[in-house]
């Protein structure tokens, strides 16, 4: 636990005088008055991960890099464009390191290629374990 | 001086462990003479020396001794006691003297009072435990001395970082090591079993506690780090996925494969090779943990690289462990019978898949968990959260669950799905009318749906075991059973309904403004200064009414402290029986308004009352074999006493018989 708390402290130990400064950003702690426009915004922010923190996403941060992203994302979906469409220019802003949703690339193909292992093993071993002694 | 008694105490310590592992492979080739004999002693010496290395540690933090850099760094004359006592094992060095105390101390434990292995099988054990602890005295006393001096004392201690001195998070990093800890014996016992052939019930029976130990341990540590996110970091939000929960997380299903699998090598005789498999993957993964919160790692992957040493060591000690495991098991396995057979609908069977699911799902988080830290090895930056780990795991888990639901009412061996027609389709009714009523009621995503459609039958169905007896006289353990399952069902419904029926709003309002969230009013009636010893903080006075319900007065604050500076939310809980109305004040708007994030979250507080069901489950079933051993134990007692007796009588007789 102690690296989060160093990783949270470290982003709660930004200066207030930061956060003075920055450009307002009012949607960061603002709900979109559409229900269904505030759930897709929601839906995004939950899988797009705060860039100061540690394995948070900027759903639920308080670092003020976050709440300009949240701001964002609420403005954007605000104007109608689409959640993904989003997504694709925070990427191609701040590299794929932004998104929680892993894309299949050179560098993320085993993430989704051993899973697929797995499983094949797993079938395997449940038909070696029990499968050839089911007619007993 | 009392800190070279304790650096003395190690050393020899460290000497005792090694002996402990020459003794024990002496006994091994078959000589079982004067070092063999000493294998026993030797632990229970080791272990009273690191206790007794530990608590100079501690002496040397009660009265500060600042000479000492460890104390100097970390700990501060004006601390209250007990931050100073949890000083001693809250940074790297002390924490790591508490992970090898506790080991030594378990090892000494067995050698004290287990005797109902061969003897060498328990040599072959003490052996393992001995080189398990002979590595971490290793890197103690070669990378992480906790006793090493300053050549001036420092005036005073760097250590009084409030927001550290918090009594959770003194108490929590150990719960996980005990966890970690009872992992490793059970491995040891492993690998005794496996050196000699002994891979028997019995040998299930003695590791059972262990495992069962070190699996309370972890569910409490994990419930309670989930809680102290959820409280602490004022979004609300009870599980990240982080690399730090994962560290625990992990060994966790692997103690729960294994509980399960030595359960049923202790019942039935059957998954030899399987059990000796997980007990090598539950202590490798609790060695991964160690290793992830322990090497700075997860920090920065380029940090460790430019300053490797410590973490390479425990990478090494890694890499020995679990390569060695796995190499005697490769070894070994094929001379393991695999043990009685079973059919596919039987008790055993639903075992076998869950415990295949479980180390699916254990496979995942490990890829999810490690892949980043390898790609930032080789420059790629690459995010893994839940959007992966949560459809990824629930392949695996949600077919979990189901087996769960039906697994304890089938008969071990062989059964006939007839037999339990009737609550399955009980069951499968129940399931049905879940997913109708909140089909029709709202709409859900799939993961949430399916939660609450299996936590309901997982509920109901993990009494079902109970039906038809007499519940007093229902062994413990059973209830163990009982208890537990119910637990991760009531888990299950809390972060089922926390996902999909939050209610959140976010809103800047002014002095006597009214929100909504849910049925929830809240009236912010003012906003003041406040003042703590080392903080000043924002307090919102707030008022919740929930419909026409009782007014309560709630107060979150935003801190801030001084030395170092730091922000911190205070969030306010409202609890419920059907969940909780979390409250948080952030800063002023240029207009003068208060930031507000209210949510409402049914029943999320489930959560973490089944995770400590599922504990308390665990204590139970420890209560019950513990119980049960000591009785078979004073049993068998009394019959060789019995048998003595009887035997003393007619040699007495035989005696008298010879005389005449």
């Amino acid at each position: 636990m102690k690296p989060f708390v160093i990783a949270l402290m470290a982003f709660l130990a930004v200066p207030l005088a930061a956060q003075d400064s920055m450009p307002p950003a009012p949607y960061a702690y603002r709900q979109l008055d559409d229900p269904r426009q505030e759930a897709a915004a929601q839906a995004l922010m939950e899988t797009l991960r705060c860039l100061k923190c540690q394995s948070q996403s900027i759903a639920d941060s308080d670092a003020p890099m976050a709440g300009d992203m949240r701001h964002q994302v609420r403005m954007r979906i605000a104007a109608g464009e689409e959640p993904e469409a989003i997504r694709a220019w925070l990427v191609e802003r701040y590299g794929d390191y932004v998104s929680y949703v892993p894309r299949v690339s050179t560098a993320t193909w085993p993430l989704f290629a051993v899973p697929l292992l797995i499983l094949i093993l797993a079938a395997l071993i449940l038909r070696r374990r029990i499968g050839a002694r089911g007619g007993e | 001086m009392i800190p070279e008694l304790g650096l003395a105490a190690l050393w020899l310590a460290a000497a005792l462990a090694a002996l402990q592992l020459t003794g024990g492979a002496a006994a091994q080739r078959g000589d079982a003479g004067d070092l063999a004999a000493l294998v026993r002693p030797a632990a229970i010496l080791q272990g009273l020396l690191a206790l007794f290395a530990f608590t100079m540690l501690l002496w040397s933090f009660v009265v500060t001794d600042l000479s000492v850099k460890l104390v100097a760094d970390n700990s501060h004359s004006m601390k209250p006691l007990i931050f100073k006592l949890a000083g001693a094992w809250g940074n790297h060095e002390g924490s790591m003297l508490l992970w090898v105390t506790v080991l030594s101390l378990a090892g000494g434990l067995i050698a004290l009072i287990e005797r109902r292995l061969p003897e060498r099988t328990m040599q072959a054990t003490l052996a393992a435990q001995g080189f398990v602890a002979l590595g971490f005295y290793a890197f103690l006393l070669l990378s992480s001395n906790p006793f090493e001096r300053l050549p001036v004392p420092a005036a005073e201690g760097l250590g009084l970082n409030p927001l550290l001195q918090d009594i959770g998070l003194a108490f929590h990093p150990p719960t996980l090591y005990f966890g970690y800890v009872g992992l490793s014996v059970a491995f040891s016992f492993a690998v005794g079993a496996l050196l000699t052939r002994q891979v028997t019930p019995e040998f299930a029976r003695v590791m059972r506690p262990w495992i069962l130990g070190a699996w309370v341990f972890l569910t409490l540590g994990i419930t309670a780090g989930s809680y102290w996110a959820y409280y602490e970091l004022g979004w609300g939000g009870w599980w990240f996925w982080d690399p730090v929960e994962n560290a625990s997380l992990m060994p966790w299903l692997a103690a729960t494969a294994l509980l399960h699998s030595a359960s049923v090598l202790a019942a039935r005789d059957a998954l030899r090779s399987w059990t000796i498999m997980l007990g090598v993957v539950a202590f490798s993964m609790s060695m991964v943990g160690t290793f992830l919160v322990r090497s700075g790692i997860l920090t920065s992957v380029h940090a460790f690289a430019v300053d490797p040493e410590r973490g390479s060591f425990i990478l090494a000690l890694l890499a020995l462990y679990i390569g060695g495991a796995l190499l005697l098991f490769a070894l070994r396995a094929g001379t393991i019978s695999e043990g009685q057979r079973f059919a596919l609908l039987s008790r055993e069977g639903a075992l076998v898949f869950n415990n295949v699911m479980l180390s699916a799902a254990l496979g995942i988080v490990l890829l999810g968990t490690l892949y980043p830290l390898l790609a930032e090895a080789l420059d790629m930056r690459v995010s893994v959260g839940p959007p992966y780990f949560n459809p990824m795991s629930a392949v695996f888990v949600i077919p979990m669950l189901m087996v769960m639901t039906v697994g304890p009412l089938l008969r071990w061996r062989h059964d006939n799905i007839d037999r339990i027609r009737l609550p399955l389709a009980l069951l499968v009714a129940i399931a049905v009318t879940v997913a109708l009523l909140v089909g029709l009621l709202a709409s859900v995503g799939l993961l949430p749906m399916l939660g609450l459609v299996l936590s309901v039958p997982l509920a109901l169905a993990a009494f079902l075991p109970l039906k038809g007896r007499r519940l007093t006289r229902v062994p413990l353990a059973t209830w163990g059973m009982v208890i537990a399952h119910f637990g991760v069902a009531v888990a299950l419904f809390g972060m089922a309904n926390e996902s999909a029926f939050t209610r959140e709003r976010l809103a800047a309002i002014e002095i006597g403004g009214t929100e909504r969230v849910e049925d929830w009013q809240i009236t912010l009636e003012g906003v003041d200064a406040v003042a703590g010893p080392n903080w000043t903080a924002l307090e919102a006075r707030l008022i919740a009414q929930r419909g026409q319900g009782e007014p309560v007065r709630i107060s979150p604050q935003a801190r801030n402290f001084w030395t170092p500076p730091q922000q911190t939310t205070e969030s306010a809980l409202i609890t419920r029986w059907d969940g909780q109305l979390y409250a948080v004040v952030g800063d002023q708007t240029g207009d003068g308004r208060w930031q507000l994030r209210l949510w409402w979250k049914p029943f999320v507080t489930f959560i973490w009352y089944g995770g400590i069901l599922v504990a308390l489950g665990g204590v139970l079933a420890i209560a019950g074999r513990v119980l049960g051993d000591l009785k078979r134990r004073r049993v068998a007692a009394r019959s060789m006493a019995r048998r003595s007796e009887r035997g003393r009588l007619r040699g007495a007789a035989q005696t008298a018989g010879d005389r005449a």
